[in-house]
């Protein structure tokens, strides 16, 4: 039979926070000394992008006395799975993300999915944190001390714990202690009526955060304090020059946020996320040209086109990488491990892409930018000038931009050569890149549709361009290892092949492309970007 | 899920005492334990400070109008849960013979707590009746302590009798010697010559002694309140015996 535990935080009086339990003037009750107090340590995880905590999942690891256990929760603090991850019964990778591991090895952390013992709860988490890595969001010790709670019997009939938390990481804090009443079985009555008595008691209150919350509220963090969506409020009525300067350094954040977990390699996603925030805020400088400084503009475009470019060639790896088990798991003609010279190529490739990147982002010419970039945007949100307003002109760019993709995709036909797709991929992100930076001004559930719509024609274009890369660097990566005596012959016959699956995979997303462009195109498609893109009167009034 | 039997058909002989101890020291090393009190005395409950009730009592319980779940109460002591008497159990018989396979109606309540308990202790009320039928018919393992005297051991073999007329699942038999007092030479001898003769006699024997009484004192297992007491190492012996001749799996 189910139980249920309440918990209260221990809150004192004037005099200050207590970690006593309040005496209980009831006859039915005494108290006694529960198990000597313990001491255990605790580490919640979670992704960068709090991935977790967004799926109403908490993870906690829990040490006491030389053992680590792995818990998690759901929304309501149910039991979901567990592991244990005591040393010698876990392993951990190094580089290799796939490679085989040693056994013997304590967890460390960040950790990727990998990573992580075999068994229910990696199974349940793998959907969840994709490829991120799980890394301490907080560290805290808690130290408990047990009462027992008897009847007239002297039995026991419901087990208090107190639990002091000291919140170690990211800063030192320590919320309230915790009171939790735990029934025994068959004891629910009693201990309802015991947990009603102390709920009316001074210095005590229900608890309304979880152990996770009140540890992250302790040492001053937010839970999903990050996302890499563009979350800056705009209205219509706001100078344009303070909404993109606004929107500029919300983007500028997340670069800087990104930089340690990219240098440090902690998962693909870090890099991920500060490409996709360089790319954007280059869309935003070219959409300003008429309202930024001409020389803001000229500076910087230079700059932030070669910071995307440092970032590209370290991506297009990763991408590589990623889909390597499913390109490997689909040879027809080879086996996999034909393919093992490729994968140590692509790795060896990648550590020195890395390193290359990391160079870039520890160098003078990065600083320079970084710290000059913020403080021009300072000085243009501090000084913004009244005109033009946000609201007409991200419709004007919006609208402008929609024309741009249907003209050029109207134009493509079946013999058109595959620039003219590339070209409309860029546009196509440029549209999807306006929306995004003027969301906020946009009904949520028309936004949401236009996107889906946009999002559509991005995919179909996308696969056409990411493949054609791909063989193309298949071709190189061939040259490369024939060149340095490392591709055995099977090993070329089975890039071969996946050249071949490449090609297939471009010339599907090639036939698909006619169609899913006229569904863009078609009055349904065109109403739902319309819509975002129409100057209302009272916009244009501005 | 094994279920071991504290069982005598006479009464005063320890069966309660062992029950209660076997239970604690499994669950102290780690097995998931229910002890069942099936005597309407309440002994058992008594020594872990449960009350004696069962909502809708023995009917309720046998009919299976009430799950057997429900009326589980968990004690002092980690993984060990009682499921406690009441004084309807002394019309246990008559509500076992309304049911179908009335022989086997114990065994058949017992089957859902399979995945929640490594080991159902039971301790039995004592009588030849259904109801000991129907505990000889779920148990694995029948711990029958045994006063040293001839008498004692001639109950043994009417046991052993009996439970060779079962079909292809009978329990095993582990007697042992209760309550002995080493000055009386006949109990001395019985207890010497017969675990010597016989396989089912284990060699371990409990004598009497005073912190053993003291248990309705203290309400808790000898084995709990004075580990370090002779009578709970004759205990841990007895009770290593039995995980054994029960064929206890290492607890999970």
């Amino acid at each position: 039979m189910l139980t249920t535990v309440r918990e209260f935080v221990l809150v004192g009086d004037e005099s200050g926070p207590s970690g006593d339990v309040p005496r209980i003037d009831d006859s039915r009750f005494s108290m006694a000394v529960g198990r000597k107090s313990s001491t255990l340590r605790r580490t919640w995880l979670d992704t960068f992008d709090w991935r977790l905590f967004r799926a109403g999942l908490t993870l906690e690891l829990l040490t006491r006395r030389g053992t680590s256990e792995l818990v998690l929760t759901g929304r309501d603090g149910e039991l979901v799975a567990t592991e244990f991850t005591t040393a010698g019964e876990h392993v951990q990778n190094g580089n290799g993300r796939d490679a085989a591991q040693p056994a013997g090895q304590r967890l460390r952390w960040p950790s990727l999915i990998e990573d992580l013992p075999v068994g229910p709860l990696r199974e349940r988490l793998a959907s969840v944190v994709g490829v991120r890595a799980l890394l301490p969001v907080t560290k805290a010790t808690s130290v408990r001390h047990e009462l027992r709670a008897l009847n007239s019997d002297e039995k026991t009939v419901a087990v208090l714990t107190v639990d002091q938390m000291n919140v170690t990481s990211p800063r030192n804090g320590q919320p309230p202690a915790r009171l939790a009443v735990i029934p025994l079985r068959g004891y629910q009555a009693q201990a309802t009526k015991l947990a009603d008595l102390l709920e009316h008691s001074a210095g005590v209150a229900p608890a309304a955060q979880s152990p996770f919350e009140a540890a992250l509220a302790a040492a001053g963090r937010r839970p999903g304090d990050y996302t890499s969506k563009i979350d800056v409020q705009l209205s219509d009525e706001m100078p344009v020059v303070l909404a993109l300067a606004t929107v500029l350094q919300r983007l500028f954040t997340a670069v800087e946020v990104n930089l340690s977990g990219t240098i440090s390699d902690i998962d693909t996603e870090f890099l991920h996320d500060l490409r996709v925030a360089v790319r954007r805020t280059r869309s935003v400088l070219k959409t300003a040209r008429s309202v930024l400084p001409a020389s803001f503009i000229a500076g910087y475009r230079p700059e932030f086109k070669w910071l995307g470019d440092l970032t590209t060639p370290t991506r297009d790896l990763d991408v590589y990488l990623l889909g390597y088990p499913s390109m490997a798991a689909r040879l027809v003609a080879a086996s996999p491990h034909e393919l093992t010279p490729f994968r140590l190529h692509l790795d060896k490739q990648r550590a020195v892409a890395h390193r290359q990147l990391t160079r870039g982002l520890r160098s003078a010419r990065f600083k320079s930018l970084t710290s000059s970039w913020r403080h021009d945007l300072d000085q243009l949100v501090a000084s913004p000038g009244r005109k033009p307003v946000t609201g007409p002109f991200a419709a004007r760019r919006t609208d402008k931009k929609h024309q741009q993709v249907l003209t050029g995709g109207g134009a493509i036909g079946p013999t058109s050569p595959p620039q003219d797709l590339h070209d409309l991929r860029k546009r196509c992100k440029e549209l999807r890149y306006l929306l995004e930076v003027f969301a906020s001004l946009h009904d949520p559930a028309e936004q949401w549709r236009a996107v889906n719509e946009l999002k559509s024609l991005q995919d179909c274009l996308g696969e056409f361009q990411d493949t054609e890369v791909q063989i193309t660097e298949l071709r190189a990566f061939a040259t490369q290892m024939m060149a340095a005596g490392s591709a055995p012959a099977e090993t070329l016959l089975a890039m071969g092949e996946i050249a071949a699956a490449l090609a297939v995979r471009q010339a599907k997303a090639r036939a698909e492309f006619a169609g899913r462009f006229a569904e863009f195109a078609s009055p349904r498609g065109r109403a739902r970007i319309g819509a975002l893109a129409m100057a209302t009167p009272a916009k244009v009034a501005l | 899920m094994r279920v071991i039997a504290a069982y005598n058909i006479k009464g005063g002989v320890g069966k309660t005492a062992t029950a209660v101890n076997i239970a604690y020291l499994a669950a102290q090393d780690g097995y998931r334990v229910l002890l069942w009190d099936l005597d309407p005395q309440a002994a058992a409950s008594f020594l872990f400070r449960v009350r004696p009730k069962v909502k809708g009592g023995s009917k309720a319980l046998i009919a299976g109008k009430r799950p057997v779940d429900d009326a589980i109460k968990a004690t002092d002591f980690d993984n060990l849960d009682l499921l406690p008497a009441d004084f309807t159990y002394r019309h246990l018989d008559l509500h076992l013979d309304g049911e179908r396979k009335s022989a086997t109606r114990l065994r058949g309540l017992l089957t859902p707590l399979r995945r929640e308990y490594d080991l159902v202790v039971l301790d039995c009320p004592p009588s030849i009746s259904l109801l000991s039928e129907n505990v000889l018919h779920a148990a694995d393992l029948l711990l029958v302590p045994l006063i040293p005297t001839t008498l004692s051991v001639r109950t043994l073999d009417q046991l052993t009798d009996f439970i060779a007329d079962f079909g292809r699942r009978r329990p095993e038999i582990l007697a042992f010697f209760s309550m002995l007092d080493r000055r009386k030479r006949l109990h001395r001898e019985i207890a010497e010559e017969l675990p010597a003769k016989r396989d089912d006699v284990a060699a371990v024997a409990i004598p009497a002694l005073s912190v053993i009484e003291q248990m309705s004192v203290y309400r808790a297992p000898v084995t709990a309140t004075a580990p370090r007491s002779q009578a709970a190492r004759y205990y841990r012996d007895l009770w290593i015996e039995a995980q054994s001749r029960a064929r206890l799996p290492e607890p999970g």
